[in-house]
C-alpha cells in the first residue's frame, strides 16, 4: 500500500543556503505523525513544497502513490491534501461559516457560480455549519473572525482546512500562540478527526505532540535527524541536547 | 447597507433599495432641466458598479479602467457611423468590445499585482489612448467622432432634444446593470471574489483558481464599463478622445471612494454627489471648482474611510445604540 504522502531525497536551496537536504520521509495512511525541530530547521519550508507553494530544487513528492512534484497547488488540494498555517491566515472581514463555507463550496465546484444567491446553496451552508459544530464554534458561526480571541481564531484555520474534506491534513504549529492551558482544546479537535484522515503534524508544543503522535520525525539543519516513535525520541540523549533541552526529563 | 454577500448573506432586496429608483423617477418630473446631467450621472454609476466589482469585491486595484469605457464609446460610435443607428445593438456591440479588450489584457496584466498591475493598467489605457488618436480615419483623432444618429429605441422611442427618452433609456439600462451586479455580488462567485480580497494565500490553499476567477471578474467588469460607454456615445452623439483619458479613470476612483468602495450603492452616491457638486461648484466659482471637490475627498478619505455611505452607516448605528 503506497503511503498517503511520501517525499523522495527532497532538496530546496535558496542560492547558497540548503533549507531542505535530502528529506525522505512517509506519512502512512491514517498515521498521526509529527514533525519537529528547532526554530530554522526547515519545517515551514518543507510543508510549503508539500503543498506546491514551493516547487523542490530536486527530489520527488508522492500523493497516495501518484508523483505530484510538477503539479501545483491547486491540482494537489483537488487530489485531497490541505493545509493548516502557522500564523492565522483566515477571510478576517467575513463570517466564521463564510470561512469555512468558501473552501466547501469549492471543493463542491459551486464556487464559480454567478446567478444565485450563495445563501441558496443550502448544502454548502449546512455542511459548513455542521462542521463548526463539531468544533464546538456553533455559536461562532455568524460572527466575523477578525473580532474572534485568538484561541478560536485557531480552531477557524483548521476548520477551514477540513472544509476541503483532506485525506492528507497538514497542520502547520496549529496550536502555536494559544495559551497552554487553552492548547487542550485544539487537542481536543485533533483527537476528534477521522481515522483515517493522514495527519502530519507541526509543533513546538511538546504536550501536544507527545500525547497526539504516534510517530516523529526531528528535524534540524535541513535535514531528517531522526525518527521513530515518542518513547524512542523521548530517550534520545541526542535530541535531547539539540532539541528538548532539559524540559522533558 | 453593506453588500458583502457571502452564504449566510440575506439576498432579498430590502425596502431601502428601492429608494434610489424613486428618486430617479422623480427627479425625472422635478427637474426636466436637468435631465442632460442625470443622464451623465446615471451612466457614470454603471461605470462606477463596473469599478466597485473589481476593486471593492475583487480587490483589484486599476488607474486604466477608462480604456475600457473608451473602447465601448468608440465601438457604439464607429457602429452607429458606419452601418446602423440601431441604438440596443451599439449597446451589445460596445459591451461586447470592451469585454474582449478586457479578456485579452487581464489575462496578461492580472499575472501581476500591486503597484505593477497599476501601472500595467496605466499603460493599457495610454495605449488605447495613443491608438484613437493616431485612427484618425476611424476614429476621428482629437477632433472626435460624431456626424452619426442615433434611431429610435425599439424603433418607438426617438431621441429629443431636451433628454427625456435619453434620461429613461439610461434608467433602464442602469436598472438591468444593478440588477446584473447585485445578482453577481450575492452568488457564489462574489463571495469568492471577496475571499481572494480577503486572503489570497488562502484561496490557493482551498484549491481556489485565483487567476482565473479574477480574470473573469475583470472581464465582467469590462463589459460593463463598455456598456456605459457606449450609452454616453448614444445619449450625446458624440465621442472625444477623453473618454479614453486618464483623467476620467482617476475621475471614476474619486467618485467610488467618495461614495463608498465595496458597496453597490456606494457607485450610486459617489457619482451623484460629486457631478452635482461640480456642476453647482463650476457655475458658482467657474475658477476654483476644483478646490471643492478636492476638499471634499480630504474630508472623506480622513474622516470617513467608508465614503458617504459609510457616514450614515455610522450615523444609523449610534442612533439604534441611542435608543
Amino acid at each position: 500500500m503506497p503511503a498517503a504522502l511520501e517525499t523522495r531525497r527532497l532538496c530546496k536551496s535558496f542560492g547558497a543556503l540548503m533549507v531542505a537536504d535530502q528529506i525522505s520521509f512517509r506519512l502512512e495512511s491514517g498515521a498521526r505523525h509529527a514533525l519537529i525541530g528547532p526554530n530554522g530547521a526547515g519545517k515551514t519550508t518543507f510543508v510549503n513544497m508539500l503543498t506546491g507553494r514551493f516547487s523542490p530544487t530536486s527530489g520527488a513528492i508522492l500523493l497516495g502513490g501518484e508523483d505530484v512534484t510538477a503539479l501545483g497547488q491547486l491540482a494537489r488540494v483537488k487530489r485531497g491534501l490541505a493545509r493548516t498555517f502557522q500564523i492565522n491566515t483566515l477571510f478576517r472581514n467575513v463570517s466564521v461559516v463564510d470561512n469555512v463555507a468558501f473552501a466547501v463550496a469549492e471543493r463542491e465546484g459551486v464556487a464559480r457560480r454567478m446567478f444565485r444567491p450563495a445563501g441558496s446553496y443550502h448544502a454548502v451552508v449546512d455542511e459548513s455549519m455542521a462542521l463548526l459544530d463539531t468544533l464546538g464554534l456553533a455559536q461562532d458561526a455568524r460572527a466575523v473572525v477578525a473580532g474572534l480571541p485568538y484561541g478560536k481564531q485557531r480552531l477557524v484555520e483548521i476548520a477551514v482546512a477540513l472544509g476541503l474534506r483532506p485525506r492528507v491534513l497538514l497542520l502547520d504549529e496549529p496550536a502555536a500562540g494559544v495559551p497552554t492551558s487553552e492548547s487542550h482544546r485544539i487537542l481536543d479537535v485533533l483527537d476528534a478527526l477521522p481515522k483515517d484522515m493522514s495527519i502530519l503534524i507541526i509543533e513546538h508544543d511538546m504536550d501536544l505532540v507527545f500525547r497526539f503522535a504516534q510517530r516523529i520525525t526531528v528535524l534540524a539543519q535541513g535535514a531528517v535527524f531522526l525518527e521513530g516513535t515518542p518513547a524512542e525520541i523521548a530517550a534520545d540523549k541526542r535530541v535531547r541536547e539539540v532539541y528538548l533541552g532539559e524540559r522533558h526529563v | 447597507m453593506t453588500h458583502a454577500g457571502g452564504y449566510i448573506a440575506d439576498a432579498r432586496i430590502r425596502a431601502a433599495e428601492w429608494l434610489p429608483w424613486v428618486f430617479a423617477a422623480l427627479c425625472y418630473f422635478a427637474a426636466p432641466s436637468y435631465l442632460t446631467l442625470g443622464s451623465y450621472i446615471l451612466t457614470m454609476i454603471i461605470f462606477a458598479l463596473s469599478l466597485d466589482l473589481i476593486l471593492g469585491y475583487g480587490g483589484i486595484i486599476t488607474l486604466g479602467h477608462s480604456a475600457y469605457f473608451g473602447t465601448g464609446a468608440y465601438v457604439a460610435g464607429i457602429l452607429a457611423l458606419r452601418l446602423t443607428g440601431e441604438p440596443l445593438l451599439g449597446l451589445l456591440a460596445g459591451t461586447l468590445g470592451a469585454g474582449l479588450l478586457g479578456l485579452f489584457t487581464g489575462l496578461v496584466i492580472l499575472r501581476t499585482r500591486g503597484l505593477a498591475l497599476l501601472m500595467l493598467t496605466l499603460a493599457i489605457t495610454s495605449l488605447c489612448y495613443e491608438v484613437a488618436n493616431r485612427a484618425t480615419r476611424l476614429t476621428g483623432g482629437a477632433d472626435g467622432l460624431g456626424g452619426f444618429s442615433i434611431r429610435p429605441i425599439l424603433g418607438l422611442f426617438s431621441f429629443d432634444m431636451f433628454g427625456k427618452t435619453a434620461y429613461l433609456y439610461c434608467l433602464v439600462i442602469l436598472f438591468a446593470s444593478w440588477w446584473l451586479v447585485r445578482r453577481l455580488v450575492y452568488s457564489p462567485f462574489g463571495a469568492s471574489l471577496t475571499g481572494v480580497r480577503e486572503n489570497n494565500v488562502r484561496m490557493h490553499a482551498i484549491g481556489a483558481p485565483v487567476y482565473q476567477r479574477r480574470v473573469v471578474a475583470y472581464t465582467i467588469s469590462a463589459a460593463l464599463a463598455g456598456l456605459a460607454g457606449a450609452l454616453l456615445t448614444q445619449t450625446t452623439q458624440f465621442v472625444g478622445l477623453n473618454v479614453l483619458g486618464f483623467e476620467l479613470s482617476g475621475e471614476l476612483i474619486v467618485m467610488l471612494v467618495l461614495g463608498g468602495v465595496g458597496r453597490i450603492y456606494g457607485a450610486f452616491v459617489g457619482p451623484l454627489v460629486y457631478l452635482v457638486a461640480q456642476d453647482y461648484l463650476a457655475k458658482r466659482f467657474p475658477e476654483y471648482w476644483y478646490f471643492g471637490i478636492g476638499a471634499m475627498l480630504v474630508l472623506v478619505v480622513m474622516f470617513a474611510r467608508g465614503g458617504i455611505l459609510g457616514i450614515i452607516d455610522a450615523g444609523i448605528a449610534r442612533l439604534r445604540r441611542g435608543s
